[in-house]
């Protein structure tokens, strides 16, 4: 292993995103503070998901994951594409990193930005609601696969994407609707038996879940099945980002 | 002693089109090589599978001994190269891109004192601290080519690294280059500027079309073009009407009144070339023979391969 190559490229994808921190860190701890401002001024006096946790409180796990999710695959996503399309991608296929030193220097990168994104609010938000803390080594695991789930995809959509449009299709269609639709701001109890159903096959409910379940210690489903979930859907995107690699597809031509 | 770069029967295809065509290839270590060649004759397909960034459908390639397809990370870390287009990372200075750019290749604080020497060289030290997107054409040139030499390679490939730059920046590159090649390196280069090839290059390939069509000592290809043609320049008092039937395939250039002819030594005279032109009633002020350059052999070669 190239260890020092590794931990550079690392480094550098740390380094791109803090010097735009207003961008990839200021702005969507702003965006994540909005929705908890309306959603629960809105619906605090009207929705209650789980006995003796306010809907204020319910939201703010599924924010911070939400935001995670959606900054963890905007690191790595972005940062492929802006190489691409300069073409300073090229400084990294030049160089003896070997495409399995290349996964995990993006991936570890984006969970860092997912990471420092959803402390960033969960730090805000504790200002204005008593939040309990159940157990922080399941927020850490959830924190940690679900944003390497997202910076894997991030990863795949970076490498295939031609153009940054290929990148915002990937991101609105598929991303941002499957994260609203995974259980953000309702518990899929109160859902109709189908869509409960439906949920059920949106991995990033498992995500949220999970990550929830670090705060409360209730879920809708097992923590542990959770957790089983996130890391099968994390093994089949990481062998298939290596695999991807490894070809040289759209990299290596 | 082991080749720098050893190539072959490289063949590489796009869709249809046959980039390489079974191109086989020695530069020796310490070589000063010249790699020339139409736009679209396959030198940059060559270049970038000789980097690892394009991967070839057929054949072998080693830069050191090393394979670099089995033994990629041994052959990338003999390996500098300064690619064609000016690229660059918007997010960091120049100091930052050096330092990234040798961790990549497990350099880590070891390296600083070759990255000011690499500065010191490249007239880049009071730009260390300067972010890219603010430095000119040149200064990015220059950055280039420390990025390609921060990890030490034996083995430099310049990509056409003057395009575009002004002749001041080119003669300091060239000096620098020069360099590097008294201290051992291996410098191969392309260019489109045939002059610098003439005057820094020991031994020259020129390929089109995919394939080699000449490799030889500069001395030994423009002996070539000297042993079969010269250039005749004619000024002209008045420009021609028409230039005679028998003289149209002996044009290399034709502006007003100014004719540069192409005469082959064996079957073409100089005499035969004035007493044509006065026939036709052309009033000669000026004549000048030069044997030919690179760049004859070059179109020369070009050209009857396309015949």
């Amino acid at each position: 292993m190239n260890w020092l190559g590794m931990y550079t490229l690392f480094y550098k994808e740390l380094l791109r995103f803090s010097k735009v921190v207003l961008q990839t860190v200021m702005a969507p701890v702003i965006t994540a503070l909005l929705y908890l401002l309306v959603f629960s001024h809105v619906l605090e006096e009207h929705v209650s998901v789980y006995e003796n946790v306010t809907y204020t409180a319910f939201l703010i796990p599924g924010l911070i994951m939400m935001s995670i999710i959606q900054n963890a695959f905007s690191n790595s996503s972005s940062s492929l594409i802006q190489s691409k399309m300069t073409g300073n991608i090229i400084f990294v296929l030049l160089t003896p990193l070997s495409y399995l030193e290349f996964y995990c220097a993006f991936m570890l990168a984006a969970i860092v930005r997912g990471l420092v994104v959803g402390l960033g609010i969960y730090l805000v938000a504790i200002f204005f609601v008593e939040l309990p803390l159940y157990s922080i080594g399941w927020l850490l695991l959830f924190g940690f696969t679900g944003s390497a789930v997202l910076g894997t995809i991030g990863i795949i959509t970076g490498v295939w994407a031609e153009k940054y449009d290929h990148i915002a299709g990937i991101q609105n269609f598929i991303i941002i609707p499957l994260s609203f639709l995974s259980g953000v701001f309702y518990s899929i109890h109160s859902l109709p038996e189908l869509w409960q159903q439906v949920s059920h096959f949106n991995p990033f409910f498992y995500m949220i879940d999970g990550f929830r379940y670090g705060f409360f210690g209730i879920s809708d489903v097992s923590p542990v099945m959770s957790l089983l979930v996130v890391l099968i859907t994390w093994g089949v995107l990481g062998s298939a980002t290596l695999i991807m690699l490894k070809s040289g597809y759209k990299l290596r031509d | 002693m082991t080749s720098a770069i050893q190539i072959d029967n490289v063949h590489k295809h796009y869709g249809k089109v046959h980039a390489l065509q079974g191109m086989s290839l020695s530069i020796q270590q310490g070589e000063f090589f010249g790699l020339l060649g139409p736009n679209g004759a396959g030198k940059s397909t060559l270049i970038n599978i000789i980097a690892g960034l394009t991967r070839m459908d057929s054949g072998h390639v080693s830069v050191m001994g090393h394979d670099v397809v089995t033994s990629y990370r041994q052959s990338r870390n003999a390996l500098g190269v300064v690619p064609q287009e000016l690229v660059y990372d918007p997010f960091f200075n120049v100091r930052e891109l050096l330092r990234i750019q040798a961790g990549y290749f497990g350099k880590g604080k070891e390296i600083e004192p070759w990255i000011d020497t690499l500065l010191e060289g490249l007239k880049l030290t009071d730009k260390a601290d300067v972010n890219m997107q603010a430095l000119s054409g040149g200064m990015k040139r220059r950055v280039l080519i420390a990025q390609a030499l921060v990890h030490k390679p034996p083995v430099v490939i310049l990509d056409e690294p003057t395009a575009g730059v002004d002749v001041e920046l080119r003669n300091s590159l060239w000096q620098f280059v020069q360099m590097l090649h008294r201290e051992g390196h291996t410098i191969v280069l392309t260019t489109h500027y045939l002059e610098e090839a003439e005057n820094l290059c020991e031994r020259i390939a020129i390929i089109n079309e995919g394939a080699i069509i000449a490799l030889d000592s500069k001395a030994a290809l423009l002996e070539r073009g000297v042993g079969n043609t010269c250039k005749v320049s004619i000024t002209l008092a008045q420009p021609l009407c028409e230039i005679p039937a028998a003289l149209q395939d002996k044009i290399k250039i034709h502006e007003q009144n100014h004719i540069e002819f192409t005469l082959k030594r064996d079957s073409d005279s100089i005499m035969m070339l004035i007493d044509t032109l006065r026939k036709a009633g052309a009033e000669i002020v000026d004549i000048k023979t030069e044997d030919a350059d690179l760049e004859d052999v070059f179109i020369e070669l070009t050209r009857a391969v396309k015949q």
